[in-house]
């Protein structure tokens, strides 16, 4: 990792990667395109956007001005509080590609994984800024971190949309099919989750009994 | 091998202590008083109030002793307790901060009518000029005697179309105004208070709750039979459980019939002030709605939410509510943030068993136990007195000075949000806004907070002015001169009289 950093060519690819994200989000299609397709994407910026969305998120909690985020700290726990984006995101990803995978869907898991990460840019970038300026701002003049951090998300979930119908080659109407797809599949994927951790838990309890029952007999 | 028994040796004594710092530390009981912060969570608190006494009918020398009394009512020195039970009236006389004294007894006046007597009379009210109205539920009317206990008049079940006429009339708790209309709850009449003129004349409903209406139930009732619609609650408008006239002539009714979603959801209201009328003018400015307990579920043997069965209004707009569920005191101020809460069901001083009324003399505060048959003396302490201190300071406009009482209630209390808050009023008074700001932000209080900030913003950028238009300008003129410069120097390089 840090050899491939030091290698100037390569560095320089990832600064390339790294700036098409700018590219992207204001020409979705066109930048989505190249970003699979004429490989102009990079795993490693896509995980620099995934790891830059996740700190911007978790310091939002301590910088953000107590007028719009209040956090009950002992309740805090950093670790779930991370899982609650990366799980979903991991369902996303999995869920739409075993899917798309089926009808006809041209993008790989990876290629998936990328150009979500690429799809969330707009959040650290928007996110970052009005952290900062959350803390400039009095009760009557709210309204603007409103609209603005909600455009910071509509924005992201339409990039989305954008990145999967390029990824897969899809037409708009069964972008937007398969997007309501992934969600349900990510319902199911959870549901089989849970199933499958009862059952372990059910069986690692069945033989502990079992094991009990023994050591009583003895 | 012995390292290891060592090792587990350690480790069952940190288990140990581990468990038994752990069992003391929840062994710990919560405080008589107690308040809510910001996030709902209980917060102990010094008390704001202690019993100074409890006195039963043997402390005021009384020869039959009380019987479920529910009425009370203080004027001046005087304290009046309806012994319902008995179908009398109590005059006791406050002759000192402890001292009580019985003044008169009755149960009968005198009169031009067929009944000279009360049959449970349930509450009382006297007027400035000393008239006394006694709501006399038994005898289904409301009298008005003079102060030598003459019949004057009565005031009878209101003559509406929308009244059954079969129903009895009774009148369960009453208010008077300055000019001698008198308002009643009766039980049974849910379209509000009834109002009634000086002169006896009913004059109509006020402030009556709006009826709850539901979709789900609505639905649901279209289907079913005529039995199991009877047993299905029924819109109607909730009855009051009391009421209190202020110094101000603003009527607070509390009641009881209110469920825990709905006042979660702020739907129905456990206290409303009424104006004149009708309407609730009540603030609900604190981070919780007027309710009592926020905590609702099972505990100790009592349900849901606090059951508001009187309230008191002290002149310092703070009043305070009577929870007869929990047997609990609740204060609030004007601004609807609570100040106190206190109390408990039991048997020690201070407790209660079934709690009926609350009244305030001064800033003491008298509670009557129905089934106990004792009234309940209370004194604000030095905390309460702080409390009420800083309170007048401020709308006397006396700033600083509430400041300082505030800071000294904060050093009794570090975990009080009213005294941050009082503190950061008093600074932003004073137009130490930065200080102002740091107080507001500990207590999460964003309107105040705001007000600080923006008078901070404004001072901040008045003095910064000439900076931030050097830094304007120099942002704007800098890549101008520079591009300028480009030009010039780009049309000398090209220009035809340096070529050599």
């Amino acid at each position: 990792m840090i050899a491939s950093l030091l290698n100037k060519q390569k560095f320089q690819r990832y600064i390339d990667s790294l700036k098409f994200a700018l590219y992207c989000i204001t020409h979705p299609f066109d930048g989505f395109w190249d970003l699979t397709h004429e490989r102009r994407g990079t795993y490693a910026a896509a995980n620099t956007i995934l790891i830059l969305t996740l700190i911007v998120r978790v310091m939002k909690l301590r910088y953000t001005s107590f007028i719009f985020l209040n956090v009950y700290w002992e309740e805090l726990n950093i670790f779930l509080y991370l899982a609650s984006i990366v799980f979903p995101l991991s369902l996303w990803v999995v869920g739409n590609w075993g899917l798309t995978t089926l009808f006809d869907g041209k993008g790989r898991l990876g290629q998936v994984y990328m150009a979500t990460c690429y799809a969330i840019t707009p959040y650290p970038l928007i996110q970052f800024p009005l952290m900062i300026f959350s803390n400039f701002v009095t009760v009557d003049e709210a309204e603007f971190y409103a609209v603005l951090s909600m455009i910071s998300l509509i924005w992201a979930a339409l990039l989305m949309i954008a990145a999967m119908s390029q990824i897969h080659e899809y037409t708009m109407r069964k972008t937007l099919l398969f997007v309501v797809f992934s969600l349900f599949a990510m319902l199911v994927i959870i549901f089989i989750l849970m199933l499958f951790f009862s059952m372990i838990t059910q069986g690692i309890a069945y033989f502990i009994s079992l094991g009990r029952e023994i050591l009583f007999r003895l | 091998m012995k390292k290891k028994i060592k090792k587990i040796g350690l480790l069952m004594l940190c288990v140990m202590m581990f468990t038994g710092l752990s069992m003391t530390a929840y062994a710990t009981d919560r405080s008589y008083t107690y308040n809510y912060d910001w996030w709902g969570d209980v917060q102990d608190s010094p008390d704001v109030y202690t019993v100074c006494n409890v006195y039963t009918s043997t402390d005021f020398g009384l020869d039959v002793s009380l019987k479920s009394p529910e009425g009370l009512f203080i004027q001046g020195n005087m304290v009046y307790i309806c012994d319902t039970g008995n179908n009398r009236i109590i005059e006791l006389e406050r002759i000192s901060t402890e001292e009580f004294e019985v003044r008169r007894i009755y149960d009968s006046f005198q009169g031009d009518v067929e009944n000279k007597t009360f049959s449970s009379p349930s509450d009382i009210a006297v007027s400035e000029e000393g008239d006394i109205y006694i709501a006399d539920k038994g005898n289904a009317r409301i009298l008005k005697l003079d102060h030598d206990l003459n019949y004057l008049m009565q005031f009878d079940k209101p003559i509406d179309s929308s009244l059954d006429s079969e129903t009895n009339f009774t009148p369960n708790k009453i208010v008077i105004d300055t000019a001698g209309r008198v308002y009643c709850i009766a039980t049974g009449i849910n379209k509000g208070l009834i109002k009634y003129e000086a002169d006896g004349v009913f004059s109509g409903f006020v402030g009556a709750t709006k009826a709850k209406y539901d979709w789900v139930d609505y639905i649901w009732k279209k289907f079913a039979t005529q039995e199991q619609r009877a047993q299905m609650e029924s819109f109607v408008p909730t009855e009051y459980d009391n009421i209190y006239m202020d110094y101000e002539g603003f009527v607070y009714a509390v009641t009881g019939a209110v469920d825990r979603d709905s006042l979660r959801n702020e739907e129905a209201q456990a206290i409303r002030k009424l104006n004149l009328m009708g309407n609730d003018i009540l603030v609900r400015n604190g981070e919780y709605d007027v309710y009592g307990d926020l905590y609702m579920g099972n505990g100790g043997g009592y349900e849901g939410p606090s059951y508001f069965t009187d309230v008191t209004t002290m002149d310092n707009d703070v009043y305070v509510c009577l929870d007869k569920n929990r047997s609990r005191l609740f204060g609030y101020n004007d601004q609807g943030k609570m100040v106190f809460a206190c109390g408990g069901n039991g048997n020690m001083d201070g407790y209660f068993r079934r709690p009926a009324a609350v009244d305030h003399m001064g800033y003491d505060l008298m509670v009557l136990d129905s089934l106990d048959c004792s009234l309940t003396l209370f004194l604000p302490t030095e905390f309460g007195s702080l409390i009420y201190q800083a309170m007048d300071q401020f709308d006397q406009g006396d700033y600083d000075a509430s400041g300082e009482t505030w800071q000294k209630v904060m050093d009794l209390n570090g975990n009080y949000d009213l005294a941050y808050i009082g503190i950061g009023r008093s600074l932003l008074r004073q137009e130490r806004y930065r200080e102002a700001m740091d107080y507001f932000e500990l207590k999460y209080d964003d309107e105040n907070y705001s007000k600080a900030y923006k008078q901070y913003r404004k001072e901040w950028v008045e003095e910064h002015i000439v900076i931030i238009v050097i830094l304007v300008l120099a942002a704007f003129l800098i890549p101008l001169s520079i591009g300028r410069i480009k030009a010039i120097k780009h049309e000398m390089d090209t220009a035809d009289i340096f070529k050599v």
